[in-house]
Order: structure tokens, then C-alpha cells, then sequence
């Protein structure tokens, strides 16, 4: 933390939870800022992630696999299960691949989360000179709806590729009430309404369980500041509180996971 | 809860990590695991085959074993049949033989008895003259008598 700031609770977590940030092409307002501890981290991530598995992968032998190829193949195949058990058609195109890229950037996004966050302050700060910089990417509502709306234009991409145009508007019109004219209107408020809860509701689910986390590791974080009592109390509620965020961490890249893939699945069947 | 143009950036790069994954990750995988399962599929279908083609193999062994059992003892009997036929060929055919030297032996001897009886015959007739002319030399010319001598050779016969 810099020294010319005072140190309080407020101004800890402030410090903690501030993006750094830059306008994109000299623009002013607040559309055109770009976070871009958010944007590094996630693309480092994602690179990292399914660059690995892709140096596997690409040496990938149908014979005996190494330890490194059964992992992946582990998890491959994990994925392909979930989604053969939700989407009906070829998942192998598209559905399953983007279900594995879904999996392990959110997975690898949520993890940061786990990283001591004083101690990656304190790097970023004196390894790399950023004060600011936030650690974890879904904490950004703009990571978790970006994913999210992606989804959901796929949805649509979707439901209009395989109903067609006609198809959509028809469904958009006549279900889920019915075909009378006078339930259009209801039939349309009632779709637009589970069109628009469902990229918040499957990106709010994300960043509200991973920005809980963070703030509750500040929490302890502040706790342990205030003496011997809460250092010691802080260690262990800290240790505790990461232990059980594996499981958090891991359950939320699930389950985002999942939802994307029933979104996209219901897209491609009629009502 | 600030949206602004970080969504936009990430939904990029949410896009290329998908492209990546279509083109480059999902694919290799999937086609190792489809091989290895097809060699899995193919190696226990294979498995199967052989266990069954023992089982025929086996059965067509015990087949041809009592088949060849069968022909063994057929030719054991032909033997046996063609042996005592043989046997019994060969005393006929001693016998018929035995029967023709007897027979042949009997005209032989039939033969003998013949012509050893002519012999005495002569010889009878013979010593009945020579006894009767010394009985008869004074009396009875040789000459004279000579048909009657031949009529009692005749007799003789």
C-alpha cells in the first residue's frame, strides 16, 4: 500500500476493490474505460489455460496416454458427458467446445480468487509497480456479463439458425399461452422477461459469489490487522474460508458452465 | 457495477478462447479418445471372434475324432470280414484241389489196374497155351487148332 495514504478500513478495501483503469482512443465518459487489470488477467488466464491443454492435446496419441493426456482427457471428457446428457445434436461442433472453454477460463478466474490478497498487492505493487489492480476477473460485472451476453446472443443466433426467423417470432408470439391473438402480447412480455433474467441472472450468479469471496477475505484480512487475537483468528478463518472456496470456486465455473450450455440447448429446441 | 467497454474487450476475448478451442483443442482430443475407443471396440470384438472360433474348432476336432473312430472300426470289421472270407477261399479252393488230385490218383490207379490186368491177361493166356500145347502137343496141331486157340484167347479177354 502506498505511504502516503492513511490506512483505514475503508481505505484498504477501496484499495483493494479499485480497478486500473484506461480510456480507450482518448474517448471521455464512463462507457469508454477499460479495466485493464480485468481484461490482462482474464486473457493471461485463458491463454495460460487452454494453451496448456492445446500443448497437450496436440500430441495427443490414441494409444496409452501420458498422466497429462489422461487429465485432460479426464476432464474432456467430464464435460462431454454434461453435455450429451443436455444438448441433442452434434456437440462436437460447437456446444461442447465452447463448454470446455467456459469451464476452464471461469475456473482459472474464479482461482485467483484464492490468491493471498495482500501478498499479490504487494507484488503487483513493488515487482510490478501497479497499484492498483484487481486480481480477480469475475469480481467484474463487465467479465461475467460479457460471458453472459455472449451466451445469450448465441441463444438467439441459435434459436433463429435452427427455428428460423419465422420460427422464433412464432415462438416468441405463441408459447408459452397459446396461438389467440389476444395472448400475443402476453406470450411476448412473458419471453422477453425470461430473455432478459437469463444473462442476469447467470451473470450476477457468478460475480455475486466470487465478489462475495473477495469481500470476505478482505474481511478476515481486516480482522487480522487489528491484533494478535485476530491475526491468529484471521489465519485460521482465512485458511478456512480458502478451503471452502475451492469448492465454491469450482461450483460456480460448473454450474455457469452448465446454464450456458442449457441456454444454448433450449435454443435449439421448439416449445 | 460499472459497465462499460471492458465488457465488449472480454466478450472478444471470449470469442477468440472459443475459436481456439472449436479449431485447435476439441478436435485432436476427441479423435484420440474415438480411436482408442474404436481400438478398444475392434480388440474386443476380436477377443469374441477367437472365443468362438475355439469353441467351433473344438467341436469340429471332437467331430472329426469320432468320425475317424468310426472309420477306424468300419475298416477293422471290412478286415476282419475280408480275412475270413479269404480263409475261407482258400478251403475251397484246397479242397477242390485235393478232390482233383484224388480224382486224378484214382484214374491213375484205375489206369494201372487196367493195364496190369491186360498184362496178366497175356500173360495167363499165354502160360493156358504153352500148358495146354504141352498137354496137347501130341494131339493137337497148332495149326489145325489154331481157331479154336484164338476163340479161347478171346474168352480170355
Amino acid at each position: 500500500m502506498a505511504a502516503d495514504k492513511e490506512l483505514t478500513p475503508s481505505s484498504y478495501i477501496e484499495h483493494h476493490l479499485t480497478y486500473l483503469t484506461t480510456q480507450v482512443g482518448g474517448n471521455e465518459g464512463a462507457f469508454w474505460t477499460l479495466h485493464i487489470d480485468t481484461l490482462v488477467t482474464s486473457i493471461i488466464l485463458g491463454v495460460f489455460g487452454l494453451g496448456s491443454i492445446w500443448l497437450i492435446v496436440r500430441k495427443a496419441t490414441p494409444g496409452v496416454p501420458s498422466k497429462r493426456q489422461a487429465f485432460v482427457e479426464l476432464m474432456i471428457e467430464f464435460i462431454d458427458n454434461e453435455v450429451k446428457n443436455t444438448f441433442h445434436g452434434n456437440r462436437h461442433v460447437f456446444v461442447a467446445p465452447t463448454a470446455l472453454t467456459i469451464f476452464v477460463w471461469v475456473l482459472l478466474m474464479n482461482t485467483m480468487d484464492i490468491l493471498p490478497i495482500d501478498i499479490m498487492a504487494w507484488i503487483y505493487e513493488h515487482v510490478f509497480g501497479l497499484y492498483y489492480w484487481k486480481t480477480v476477473p469475475t469480481t467484474d460485472v463487465n467479465t461475467t456479463f460479457a460471458l453472459a451476453l455472449s451466451i445469450f446472443f448465441l441463444m438467439i443466433f441459435f434459436s433463429v439458425k435452427v427455428k428460423g426467423l419465422g420460427g422464433w417470432m412464432h415462438e416468441l408470439f405463441c408459447t408459452p399461452f397459446g396461438k389467440n391473438p389476444l395472448l400475443w402480447i402476453l406470450n411476448l412480455l412473458f419471453n422477453f422477461i425470461e430473455y432478459v433474467s437469463k444473462p442476469l441472472s447467470h451473470s450476477l450468479r457468478l460475480f455475486g459469489n466470487i465478489y462475495a469471496g473477495e469481500i470476505i477475505f478482505l474481511l478476515i484480512g481486516m480482522w487480522a490487522a487489528t491484533g494478535i487475537a485476530g491475526t491468529f483468528f484471521g489465519v485460521f478463518l482465512g485458511a478456512g474460508w480458502a478451503i471452502f472456496h475451492i469448492l465454491i470456486v469450482t461450483l460456480q465455473a460448473f454450474i455457469f458452465m452448465m446454464l450456458s450450455v442449457v441456454y444454448i440447448s433450449m435454443a435449439h429446441e421448439s416449445h | 457495477m460499472d459497465i462499460n467497454f471492458t465488457l465488449i474487450a472480454q466478450a472478444l476475448a471470449f470469442s477468440i478462447f472459443i475459436w481456439f478451442t472449436v479449431k485447435y483443442v476439441w478436435p485432436p482430443l476427441l479423435k484420440a479418445i474415438e480411436e482408442r475407443q474404436k481400438t478398444i471396440a475392434d480388440g474386443l470384438a476380436a477377443g469374441e471372434r477367437g472365443r468362438q472360433e475355439l469353441e467351433l474348432a473344438s467341436k469340429r476336432s471332437t467331430d472329426v475324432l469320432k468320425e475317424t473312430k468310426q472309420q477306424a472300426s468300419e475298416i477293422i470289421m471290412q478286415a476282419e470280414k475280408r480275412a475270413s472270407e479269404i480263409v475261407e477261399d482258400a478251403k475251397n479252393s484246397a479242397k477242390v484241389e485235393g478232390d482233383r488230385i484224388l480224382a486224378g490218383a484214382r484214374a491213375e490207379i484205375e489206369n494201372e489196374i487196367f493195364s496190369a490186368k491186360e498184362a496178366l491177361r497175356q500173360n495167363v493166356a499165354q502160360l493156358a497155351v504153352a500148358g495146354a500145347s504141352k498137354i496137347l502137343r501130341r494131339e493137337v496141331d497148332a495149326n489145325v487148332h489154331a481157331d479154336l486157340l484164338a476163340s479161347l484167347e478171346e474168352e480170355l479177354k
